[in-house]
């Protein structure tokens, strides 16, 4: 063991590499790691908000696609109904149209009838008072007996 | 063969100096070469590394020297708790150098000197029995004491520092042993002060010597191993040369994690 000035030598080396190593290794290298440190618990963070974002955009498609499909439901159920409604509806018009046809029909035939009638009587009623007249000539005036052919006619 | 022997492990065990007469301006030239050379390895790889590091897809350089400043980093913030930009730096700047230099305990131990004496030998015409080499520097107290006594003058610096000066002359009489009373202050004191003298003392002491005697003794192993007959000696040289890779990793650990705890317990309050 000789103690020599290569002590003050091997202080003054240390002195300066420790000096250095506090300049220019130190701060970059630590400043970078804790940089990059920083940059990964952001990323883990964003990752961490973009699946939870993920889920939440997942979970309104799916309310959102139940409420389309309620609506569509109950649009469906909704046209059944009005198709229905419109069949009942057509139905009935049908039903009360035909009836109406049917009604007209026969009030037809009622008057036609009794138009027939009609003129049935008065062709009776003058064929009668023809043949009464032919039987009656004589003896009844035609102007004289006016009102009592008319009253015999309505008879009729 | 004893002579002989002798003789070899004494010129494995010379410094090259710069000067034959000794005294205190006397360099170690190969410990100071060899750690100043490996000390410009260290800042090299790391400021390059510093200087183009990537956020994203680091090569494989960038992050072994990530690792190692992450586990410093993690060291100092686990123990050192006050705020400091030297302690982290310092503390890499400790382990990286004092690692480098005890891996050349690793390298055969006559590759470096004979290469030297072959050099001094063919280029400036010297005796090659008396070109010497030590290539391990951690097995010179300088080198270690040199680490050691910074260390402790940034103890002291750290106290004042977190006491001011007034707290530190303060503390230096009167911890470890509280005393009530101005009599028992005083006559406490002088006991204080040897104490703290002697805490102060033994930290640089036990670091640097515990360093050295390590990698001294596993020096010094070496070159006996290399006396052994060729054939035989990977039988003690490889198991040797394995432990020591954990012993030269862990005294760079320890030497640093010692300067962390020591600077720590430097700026909390006694």
């Amino acid at each position: 063991m000789e103690f020599n000035a290569t002590l003050l030598g091997q202080a003054i080396t240390f002195a300066i590499l420790v000096w250095f190593t506090m300049k220019f290794v130190w701060p970059p290298l630590t400043n970078m790691m804790d940089e990059r440190a920083k940059r990964i618990a952001d990323g883990l963070a964003a990752a961490e908000r973009g699946k939870q974002d993920l889920e939440a955009a997942e979970k309104r498609v799916a309310d959102e696609l139940r409420q389309a499909k309620q609506q569509a439901t109950e649009l469906i159920l909704a046209a059944e109904k009005r198709a229905n409604q419109i069949v009942d509806e057509a139905k009935d018009a049908a039903r009360t149209e035909g009836a109406k046809l049917v009604a007209d029909a026969k009030a037809q035939i009622d008057q036609e009838v009794l138009r027939a009638k009609e003129s049935l009587r008065e062709q009776v009623a003058s064929l009668a008072v023809s043949g009464a007249e032919k039987i009656l000539r004589k003896e009844i005036d035609a102007a004289k007996h006016a009102d009592l052919l008319a009253s015999i006619k309505a008879e009729f | 063969m004893a002579s002989n022997a002798t003789e070899y492990i004494q010129h494995h065990l010379t410094f090259w100096k710069s000067s034959h007469e000794g005294g205190f301006w006397t360099l170690h030239l190969d410990t100071f070469s060899v750690s100043l050379i490996l000390g410009f390895i260290f800042l090299a790889v790391f400021a390059s590394v510093a200087r183009n590091a990537k956020m994203e897809n680091p090569g494989r350089l960038q992050m072994f020297v990530e690792t190692i400043v992450e586990m410093v980093d993690t060291q100092v913030k686990e123990i050192f708790h006050a705020k400091s930009k030297v302690i982290a730096p310092l503390a890499l700047t400790i382990f990286c150098w004092i690692f480098l230099m005890n891996t050349m305990d690793l390298l055969p131990v006559d590759l470096l000197p004979m290469v030297a004496q072959w050099i001094g030998h063919t280029f400036f015409g010297a005796d090659p029995a008396h070109v010497y080499l030590r290539v391990v520097p951690s097995a010179d107290v300088n080198a270690t004491f040199a680490m050691s006594l910074s260390v402790m003058l940034c103890i002291i610096g750290f106290s004042i520092a977190a006491k001011g000066l007034g707290g530190w002359t303060k503390e230096l009489f009167t911890a470890p042993f509280h005393a009530e009373g101005l009599v028992m202050t005083i006559i406490l004191a002088p006991v204080n002060f040897a104490f703290q003298l002697v805490e102060l003392a033994a930290k640089p002491i036990s670091l640097a010597l515990r360093l050295f005697g390590n990698m001294y003794s596993g020096e010094l192993i070496f070159i006996l191993i290399a006396l052994l007959p060729v054939a035989f000696q990977w039988i003690l040289g490889a198991p040797w040369a394995i432990f020591h890779i954990l012993v030269i990793t862990l005294q760079a650990f320890v030497f640093m994690m010692l300067t962390i705890v020591y600077l720590s317990l430097a700026v909390e309050k006694h």
